[in-house]
């Protein structure tokens, strides 16, 4: 290998590092000040290529058109992100911080299906940026000049940036913020255009990248999540909201990725994650990020008891739940099963998240564990259908067992990414190991027997085990278990000095969820027939995050009506229209807006008034 | 006389009572899912109009066996377990005599396995794995499309007449673009043994940092390249090769680059001189075709693309096999698919009784540069029907005991 071409690949890495930086800068930062995971970085991404495509194409300036137009593009995703800081998040605010994540999402549906709408579904190739269209010759290889603008641009923000924080008042306000927001506000300092200008200028940089991305790469609708979580993992790499770490990363990925193409080219699935695992389990804050306070549990009000509303409302629902379906459309049925499914899957989300106040972001990994020992115990093994059932959740809990080990060792973020990186590396074993579990094709033929075919005879099946998994996790909620893993959560400093070994206990609470996730990944397998990679999909660690939100984070009772209201509308706005993203967002929207502790977390507040 | 007239008064009102319950029969129902949102929209909004138009013709014809066609259109987002939902309430709720559709192969393969057990006709239009047909296949299942390895041994036939030894491939890091390269490459060195590989790059779907790629290949210095991207990942490709000046260096064969596609949305900066298999639409003379065209474009105010062609011929095919099997249930439409002769805008097609597959072909050609429309086409193309290159019965039945 001529080092020529090693020095090549080097500034390729560089010029897609330099993209990253500015997104993730944009990311950190808003984490950093207003402690906001910004599911929507991406949408203001994409938005921002879109609109430089537009702008490029219509501005009547010649050649300058396309710069002009990567400037508004960036100061319009500015704009935007005003609006929804000043509209949207700050109603959100005093709700747990995790809700103003479920409204980004809402916001990541609604944006992706704007753009499907103005600019339709079809890829798109944007211009060439201008004087920048050929590529000069470097080491006897030609190498595209605009690439290298770009190796020069990301120095240049980065510059600007750290002028700007280390040399203007704002800038110091800003840092003394992402240390001690509490102590800021005391000093007598208007927090809301603080968090403000921070949101705007972090949307300008996601802006900035997308538009910066148009001559590299084509438009599509989906390049919002497929940079959302690139722009997470250099995020995190680096340490949350830490600009130069966020340089660091970017350098560290876009040039992994780049030599990883001549090293090891079948890993280009798991590299990024694999960084991403291994520098977390090193170092647990990232590369110059610094340790969070401790004490900042994301659950941190699960209430003591169950609102009397929801006990109220067991018996007659459960009476529902047995009685109805016999009287029910076959489809409506099959539905239900689904329903009982996620039912169970949010609610052992639910005792990490909420109980146990650790936010996972790779849940997906226990269900498609599940999903996939029930499969493959089936069809490789020829065991019987009830038997893989059962030790299905096994498997899961097997899997949480090992993946548990490193994640409990680290808090809030980077405990969240550190389950993402295992669920993505798991999902590239499903996706890549094809004589053991067929790949992308995924395994199919994975009925239940005849008795149990009929939907409804499935269906009271499934009520069974997710009905009965739904009721073990609640008991042990409130079981000296569960009243210790809410000790950790509230204060494990204190938790500790009580003589609870705090990482052990957690470790078993993550343990527990993953049986339970398996359990539900193991219902659903017999239900579809079929396990498919999908099962290991983000999106598939996000939904149950969003249905324990919305359901209400503060009692258990939130993950079933979460899972019920989600799955119920999704599937009732998709059979209408192909713009279900953006129905089902405005939907969330407005019901983040209007219930900000979750649809449990009202009816219990009313009952205390 | 009077026996007589109550004889024929009775008949008539048997007549009656058989025919009407016939004519309230209402519209024959077609459950079609696709991937309208997803991973797979891009290509599936062509594919929609065609099919639109297909029942509206027919319908204004008067419909199948006397009854109005309606199609509902389902939406699975490019998953899986989504388009198994929708089946079961297509079947169950809206009562459809068949499902059709289907872009993303997992997609296809899912909706196949619950096809089987539910025993309900499934024609896949567009999924590309020939598991749909052959080591997954059924008696229920029947494919619209040359399937991948149709479509690479197409090429390998035209490429082992070439010069070139030394070849290197790139594409997506799954199914399609492993079997896109396998059939193509065992074919090359049957026909031609002295070939050899010196690279193969196997990026990730959909997220193509194209940089790198282009570079590495370029220092493996093949003759040839073979490329099974596809969407945004190959729309990216193009555009660091055309700088980096990848395809002045090397001959480079494309599967199903030649679509419209994959062609139109780069515009001028379409690649010249490559071997790809494709669909010129601009330029088959049969006046079926160019009918089809006129009417598309017509209504659309756009030219069709291979989806919409696709989508079009999978239409006439259910038409024509409901009228063949002169009922709408699964057992008699199966048993209509099986050997089903269809005339289609390319020519006449039949369904394969051994295997389900249907004998469409693809065209195999060369790029060039059409400078007055502004966008990539194929010249000095040849449609290769299906039963060249597809295997013999007897392997197909080896194939399928497989599973």
């Amino acid at each position: 290998m001529s080092p020529s071409l090693i020095v090549l690949q080097v500034l390729s890495g560089l010029a897609h590092a330099m993209v990253l930086f500015l997104i993730a800068s944009g990311l950190s930062l808003i984490f950093g000040v207003t402690r906001i995971v910004n599911f929507a970085h991406g949408s203001f991404y994409m938005l921002a290529a879109y609109i430089t495509y537009t702008l490029a194409a219509v501005l009547p300036l010649g050649p300058a058109s396309f710069y002009v137009a990567v400037l508004l593009a960036a100061l319009g995703t500015g704009l935007v992100g005003l609006v929804v800081e000043v509209v949207l998040l700050r109603r959100v605010y005093r709700a747990p911080e995790l809700y103003q994540l479920l409204l980004t999402f809402a916001l990541v549906l609604v944006i992706a299906d704007v753009v499907a709408l103005v600019w339709g579904r079809e890829n798109k190739t944007g211009p060439a940026a201008p004087g920048l269209e050929r590529s000069v010759r470097i080491l006897g290889q030609l190498f595209p000049s605009y690439d290298l603008v770009l190796v020069a641009v990301g120095p240049a923000v980065a510059l600007a940036l750290w002028w700007v924080f280390y040399r203007t008042r704002w800038g110091v306000l800003i840092r003394a913020a992402s240390l001690d927001r509490e102590m800021v506000a005391v000093l007598g300092i208007d927090q809301r255009r603080l968090f403000t200008s921070v949101f705007v200028l972090g949307s300008a940089l996601a802006g900035l990248g997308g538009a910066l991305q148009v001559p590299r790469q084509a438009l599509t609708n989906v390049m919002d999540t497929t940079i959302l979580t690139e722009a997470f993992v250099v995020v995190v790499i680096g340490g949350m909201g830490s600009l130069p770490g966020a340089l660091l990363a970017a350098i560290v990925i876009g040039v992994v990725d780049a030599l990883g193409v001549l090293w090891l080219p079948s890993a280009s699935l798991v590299m990024t994650f694999a960084v991403m695992a291994i520098v977390l389990i090193v170092r647990p804050w990232g590369l110059l990020g610094r340790p969070e306070a401790p004490g900042r549990g994301a659950g941190g009000v699960v209430g003591g008891a169950r609102p009397p509303a929801v006990r109220n409302a067991a018996v007659p629902a459960l009476l529902a739940l047995l009685l109805l379906p016999p009287w029910l459309p076959s489809f409506w049925v099959l539905v239900l099963v689904e329903v009982l499914v996620f039912a169970l899957f949010a609610a052992s989300l639910h005792l990490l998240m909420g109980t146990g106040g650790m936010v996972s972001f790779g849940h997906a990994v226990t269900f498609g564990l599940g999903a996939y020992g029930a499969a493959l115990l089936v069809q490789a093994a020829r065991v019987p259908m009830l038997l893989a059932f059962l030790a299905a959740p096994l498997v899961a809990a097997l899997g949480a067992t090992l993946i548990g080990f490193f994640c409990v060792r680290l808090s809030s973020i980077y405990f969240a990414m550190l389950t993402l990186a295992f669920c993505q590396i798991a999902y590239a074993v499903a996706h890549q190991w094809y004589d053991v579990t067929g790949g992308d094709n995924g395994l199919l033929g994975i009925w239940p027997p005849p008795w149990l075919a009929a939907p409804l005879a499935y269906y009271y099946f499934a009520l069974a085990a997710c009905g009965g998994g739904l009721a073990l996790v609640a008991v042990i909620g409130r079981a000296p278990f569960g009243l210790t893993l809410r000790a950790i959560r509230d204060h494990p400093r204190r938790a500790e000095a009580s003589g609870v070994n705090v990482r052990l206990h957690q470790w078993r609470a993550f343990v527990v969820a993953g049986l339970f996730g398996g359990l539900a990944g193991a219902t659903f397998v017999f239900l579809k027939g079929s396990a498919f990679p999908n099962y290991l999909t983000i999106s598939m660690s996000v939904e149950p995050l969003v249905m324990v939100l919305l359901g209400g984070i503060g009692s258990l009772a939130g993950a079933p009506v979460g899972a019920a209201v989600y799955t119920v509308l999704d599937t009732v706005v998709s059979s209408y229209t192909e713009y279900w993203q953006l129905v089902l967002g405005a939907i969330l929207l407005a019901l983040v807006l209007a219930f900000p502790h979750g649809l449990v977390g009202l009816l219990a507040g009313r009952r205390r008034e | 006389m009077r026996s007589h007239a109550f004889t024929a008064a009775l008949a008539a009102g048997l007549m009656l009572a058989l025919v009407a319950p016939v004519t309230a029969q209402g519209p024959i129902k077609i459950g079609e899912i696709n991937s309208f949102s997803g991973i797979g929209a891009p290509f599936t909004g062509p594919y929609k109009q065609a099919v639109e138009m297909a029942v509206e013709e027919v319908n204004a014809r008067g419909g199948v066996l006397g009854r109005k066609v309606e199609v509902v259109f389902r939406d699975d987002k490019g998953q899986p377990a989504e388009a198994v939902k929708q089946a079961q309430e297509l079947v169950t709720g809206e009562k459809v005599a068949l499902i059709s559709g289907t872009f993303l192969s997992n997609v296809g393969l899912a909706v196949s396995d619950w096809a089987k057990q539910n025993q309900t006709l499934f024609v896949a239009a567009e999924p590309l794995t020939e598991a749909i047909t052959w080591s997954k296949g059924h008696d229920h299942v029947f494919r619209v499309r040359p399937n991948t390895y149709e479509q690479g041994r197409m090429l390998a036939d035209k490429a082992g007449k070439l010069k070139y030894t030394k070849w290197a491939t790139i594409g997506p890091n799954y199914e399609y673009g492993k079997r896109a390269w396998e059939t193509f490459r065992d074919r090359l060195k049957q026909l031609k043994p002295e070939v050899q590989v010196v690279g193969e790059h196997w990026p990730t779907l959909g997220k193509l940092e194209a940089g790198p790629f282009v570079t590495a290949i370029l220092n493996q210095n093949p003759d040839a390249l073979y490329v099974s991207l596809f969407g945004s990942d190959w729309l990216a490709f193009v555009r660091e090769a055309q700088k980096r000046g990848l395809f002045q260096k090397m001959f480079v064969v494309g599967i199903l680059l030649g679509e419209p596609e994959y062609m139109d949305p780069l515009k001028t900066e379409a690649p010249e001189g490559m071997l790809v298999t494709g669909y010129p639409w601009y330029d088959i003379d049969a006046p079926a075709h160019k009918e089809f065209v006129a009417r598309f474009t017509k209504k659309y105010d756009h030219n069709p693309v291979l989806g919409s062609l696709v989508g079009y011929v999978t239409y006439l095919s259910i038409f024509e096999a409901i009228r063949k099997a002169g009922a709408t249930d699964a057992d008699k439409l199966v048993a209509a698919f099986r050997g089903l002769k269809v005339e289609t805008p390319v020519g006449p097609i039949s369904y394969r009784a051994s295997d389900g597959q249907s004998t469409m072909g693809a065209w195999v050609g060369t790029t060039r540069l059409d400078p007055k429309r502004g966008v990539g086409i194929m010249v000095n193309y040849e449609y290769v029907p299906g039963e060249r290159v597809l295997p013999s019965d007897e392997e197909v039945k080896k194939m399928r005991a497989g599973q």
